[in-house]
This record gives C-alpha cells, sequence and structure tokens, in this order.
C-alpha cells in the first residue's frame, strides 16, 4: 500500500490528467476496465466550468520518442461532469482526483466548492499549467499567481488538494514553494513542454490547429526528474511525478528523485494496461533491466 | 449500436505475422489471432511491430497506427496497408515470424441497410480495404465500385468478389472517378458504404445528399490511441466534434457538414 494525502492506494502508479478517459474505455473494452482497473487512483480530464469543445484538428503530431498534442481541455462543463461524468466515475474501483482549471480565480472556486461538497470525490487538482489555452500558462508560471489562486481555494474544502505545475516557467521549485506555502498539500509536475511542429507543405504554417501544443513522451522524460529533483529539494509536501515514463525502471527513478507517485500518460496511448504493467515492474514481479549498473554512452 | 461493435480484449497482444506480400501497390500483413473476438467489419485496430517501433530515423515511429482489418476469420487477422510514412514502412518491412502488438477491434462498425434495400459499396485507394469484410457479410447482395489511380494498385482489387473498376489514368476500367460509377447506381433503396481519400469521401457524401440516398462513410485521422484516451482523432460533425475513434470509424454522411 502506498500512503498519498491520507488515502490508501494499492500502489504508486495513477494517470495523468487527460491521459485516459475511463468512460470510453469502458466503452471499448467492457467490464475488464474495471476488474483490471490500470491505476491506483483515477484522474480526470480537466473541468473547466463551461462546457468546451476543444481546439481544431488536427491535434497531434509524432515528433522524436513522443508527441505534441493540442486537444484544447474538449470537456461537458462543470454541470455536464457532474450529471453524466461524475456518477460512472464513482464507480472506478479506485479513489477519483478531479482536475479543474478556471481562467479567472472565481471560476476555479467555484469548481472547487461544487467538488469539495461531493463524496465521489477523494482529491483535487488544480491545474495551472495547460500550455494549449492562451491564458493557461500565467498562473503556473509565476509563483505569486499560484500562491493567490492556492490562498483562494484553500479554504473552500478540507480535500487533498494537488497542485499541477508547469514545465514552461524559469523556476519551477519557486512555484512549488509558493504553492505548498499557501496551502497546497501535494504537488504533481510535469505537465507537457510547449512545442510546435510546421506544416508539411513547407510554408511555414503551424500543423497543429492550436499552433503550439504540449511536449510528452519520452522526449521529455530527463526534463522531469530533473525538475521533480528540484521540486523535491524545495517542497515537504507529497509530489506526483511523471514525465515519459514507459516502465518500471522510469517510475523508479522519479520515486528516487523524491516522488511519492508516478503518474503514466502518453504511455497509456500505445497500451491502455501501461500503467498496470509498469505498477508490476515496480513491484518487482517483472524486471524491466538487467541489475547491473550499465554505462550510458558506449 | 452495440451490433456494431465488437469489444476489445483489454491491452495489447502480441500475434505473430503469419503472411505478408505485395498486392500491387500495397502489402497485405496477415497475423495469427487465436485469442482475438471477431470484429464487426469497418472496425479498426491500433498496430506496431514489435521490434524496433522506436528506434527509427528520427525516432520514430512511436505511437501506433490505425488501420481497418480487411477479412478476419480462423484465427487470423489481414490487413493492407501502403508504405506512406515511418509506420506503415516498419509495418511493411514485418516478415512471417515477426512480432505484431495489436489492440481491437476498436470503434464502431458498418450498420445492415434497411430491409429489402441494396447496398452499393464504394472505395477508394487503401481505403478500398474496409469494404472487403463487408462485402462478405452482405454475402454476395452488395454492388461493388472501387477506384484506383492505376492498374497496379488496381491489383488491389482481386481481394474482392466481383468489383467494377475506374482508375484514373484509364489503365484498368472506367477511366474517371469511382464516383461516375456511383451516380450510376444511387436509386432509391440503396445505402451507400464508403471509404477512400477526403476529396472522393465529400464527392460521395454530395452526391448522396443531392440524390436523398444515405450514406455510412469510413473516415481516417491520426490517432495516437485508438480508444478514446488522447483526444487527438477529433472531426467535426453538425453536432461538434466527436472522437472517431469512439463514434466511428463510419459515421452517418448526413452528421457531417462536409469531409475535409
Amino acid at each position: 500500500m502506498t500512503e498519498f494525502c491520507g488515502l490508501e492506494l494499492a500502489h504508486p502508479v495513477i494517470n495523468g490528467s487527460g491521459t485516459f478517459d475511463a468512460i470510453a474505455a469502458r466503452r471499448v473494452f467492457g467490464d475488464a476496465l474495471v476488474e483490471r482497473f490500470p491505476f491506483a487512483a483515477f484522474v480526470s480530464k480537466t473541468v473547466t466550468a463551461a462546457p468546451r469543445a476543444g481546439n481544431p484538428p488536427p491535434r497531434l503530431w509524432e515528433t522524436a520518442a513522443g508527441l505534441i498534442n493540442s486537444i484544447g481541455l474538449p470537456n461537458r462543463g462543470l454541470e455536464g461532469y457532474l450529471a453524466h461524468d461524475l456518477p460512472e466515475l464513482a464507480r472506478l474501483p479506485v479513489p477519483l482526483i478531479v482536475n479543474v482549471m478556471g481562467f479567472r480565480s472565481e471560476e476555479v472556486a467555484a469548481l472547487v466548492d461544487a467538488f469539495a461538497r461531493r463524496a465521489e470525490v477523494a482529491a483535487l487538482e488544480l491545474n495551472v499549467s495547460c500550455p494549449n489555452v492562451e491564458t493557461g500558462l500565467i498562473m503556473g508560471a509565476d509563483p505569486a499567481e499560484t500562491a493567490r489562486m492556492v490562498e483562494r481555494v484553500r479554504p473552500l474544502t478540507a480535500k487533498p488538494l494537488i497542485v499541477k505545475l508547469t514545465p514552461n516557467t524559469t523556476d519551477v521549485g519557486a512555484v512549488a514553494a509558493a504553492a505548498q506555502d499557501a496551502g497546497a498539500d501535494a504537488v504533481s509536475l510535469i505537465n507537457t513542454l510547449r512545442g510546435m511542429a510546421l506544416h508539411p507543405r513547407g510554408d511555414g504554417s503551424a500543423w497543429l490547429g492550436g499552433r503550439t501544443g504540449g511536449v510528452s513522451g519520452p522526449a521529455v522524460r530527463a526534463i522531469a526528474l530533473a525538475q521533480v529533483a528540484e521540486v523535491a529539494a524545495r517542497v515537504r509536501v507529497p509530489i506526483v511525478g511523471m514525465g515519459g515514463v514507459q516502465n518500471g525502471d522510469h517510475a523508479r527513478d522519479l520515486l528516487r528523485a523524491g516522488a511519492t507517485l508516478v503518474a503514466v500518460g502518453t504511455e497509456s496511448f500505445r497500451d491502455p494496461l501501461a500503467g498496470a504493467r509498469i505498477a508490476a515492474q515496480l513491484a518487482g514481479e517483472t524486471p524491466a533491466r538487467s541489475q547491473e549498473i550499465p554505462a550510458n554512452i558506449r | 449500436m452495440s451490433d456494431r461493435r465488437t469489444l476489445a480484449p483489454f491491452g495489447r497482444r502480441a500475434l505473430e505475422v503469419v503472411e505478408a506480400r505485395d498486392v500491387g501497390a500495397y502489402r497485405l500483413l496477415a497475423a495469427a489471432d487465436p485469442e482475438g473476438p471477431a470484429p464487426r467489419p469497418g472496425q479498426f485496430y491500433m498496430l506496431a511491430a514489435s521490434e524496433r517501433w522506436g528506434g527509427g530515423e528520427d525516432e520514430r515511429p512511436w505511437l501506433p497506427r490505425a488501420f481497418s482489418f480487411l477479412r478476419a476469420g480462423d484465427g487470423v487477422l489481414e490487413f493492407v496497408l501502403e508504405d506512406v510514412g515511418p509506420g506503415t514502412a516498419r509495418l511493411a518491412e514485418l516478415a512471417p515470424g515477426d512480432g505484431l502488438e495489436v489492440l481491437g477491434p476498436l470503434g464502431v462498425g458498418f450498420a445492415a441497410p434497411a430491409r429489402g434495400g441494396r447496398a452499393v459499396l464504394c472505395g477508394g485507394g487503401i481505403g478500398v480495404v474496409p469494404l472487403a469484410g463487408w462485402e462478405d457479410w452482405l454475402d454476395g447482395t452488395a454492388t461493388t465500385l472501387l477506384g484506383f489511380r492505376d492498374a497496379h494498385h488496381a491489383q488491389a482489387a482481386a481481394l474482392f468478389a466481383a468489383p467494377l473498376l475506374a482508375t484514373d489514368d484509364g489503365s484498368a476500367g472506367h477511366h474517371g472517378l469511382v464516383t461516375d460509377l456511383l451516380a450510376r447506381e444511387l436509386e432509391p433503396g440503396v445505402t451507400v458504404y464508403a471509404c477512400g481519400p477526403p476529396p472522393m469521401l465529400e464527392a460521395v457524401r454530395a452526391l448522396c445528399a443531392s440524390r436523398d440516398v444515405p450514406a455510412q462513410l469510413a473516415l481516417e485521422t491520426g490517432m495516437a490511441c485508438g480508444y478514446g484516451a488522447c483526444f487527438g482523432c477529433a472531426v467535426a460533425t453538425r453536432e461538434g466534434y466527436v472522437r472517431l475513434c469512439l463514434e466511428g470509424p463510419v459515421l452517418e454522411a448526413a452528421a457531417l457538414e462536409a469531409v475535409t
């Protein structure tokens, strides 16, 4: 068992917000999804106050050892989520962490307040970092802005409050420390790194409908490890580490760097059971790499 | 809807390639799938080579690739692909005995025509593939129209029972577009099933709309996951964006303003 902000989890592997839709997966895989649920807790896609259609396609670009996505946070909005998504997600066999984002502090407060009242919700994650939406950068890039947001919503809930940090900032440790000092119970990182791909037709235009997107996958793993280590040196609250985790060794690296939990994201796109596989590898059931200490460049 | 979707086993399964051969300009790949459920025509799979998937030039391919199946039966899944990028190039290299990682069947397949109605199947290029299993399912009652660039590509017509052919250069069958052939078939009671490049599908959609003939279009778009997780395969419909991997790949033509 793994303890995280008072939650008892079966293992330390969860999903990154927006990288697994348990409701859709149930339609595709049936009850097997619930019977063999791959994560120790489920983090929902970002919920916003109003419904969002998401960005115009194309939304994906495969890049070197990874993916650039420009999804744009499509979701039903708070009302739709409470009516349609929450009852279904409450039936999952693991604790539910709801990720929320607002464009103004009052919006975030309304979201936190609404979910604070719902027994189905085990914890809340504040998205202050999504790089796909113009204003998403602002709060999480600045320690003072982050602190103001956390201070605004902290009194609204006794549930664990996780702040999802953006890597698109000059000093992620300072933002993490500000979140902690303002009352966050945990921080999670990294979100995607802002990236771009040009249209193959060669006129210099952007490929993605949202122009820029977020880079994820093994391409960002070394950056994630460095940022988790940096944040671990600055805060006492638990850390959810993520970024390019593909196997138990990658997850173990993040734990050794100071994370309490590890989130799997883009790897689930390649393999819907990636979370369970990585958890099993972490538990030592199937070593992902030989026990010899390997040299890197040879 | 449930009869149009066979549930996928949860997780990828490692299959063994049992056949790999050229069919004109295309590559047919067959893999033994003894444990896999029978898919519905129009459903698709996410494929990746078990080896050297991610270590190629520019570290690609990395994400699995979505493919409709050609036929499925006797524990064998058949796919046809065209080498147009790093993923299809790697898959085209596979030989009998090689490993193929498969997730599926995914998505929603074709719906049968109304009772007493006639099915007209209309495919273009690599898009003919999902129509083969549907032709089998309709058991000889369908009219099949296939369009290709030239006679070399049109060798894929051999994968069908008795198709009518059109080629862009006139080297096989009708010299012109497959939609020329389609226009002659549109009459009351017909349901059209089409798959092909977007300009062809848009022509099919517009033609069927103008003749008030229902049509089901199997669309394609880039996908990262195939099971609704990534939200990358958004397609604009009259009701807003849908995830093609969940609500499609077969969509009612009437649900679309246009195929783009």
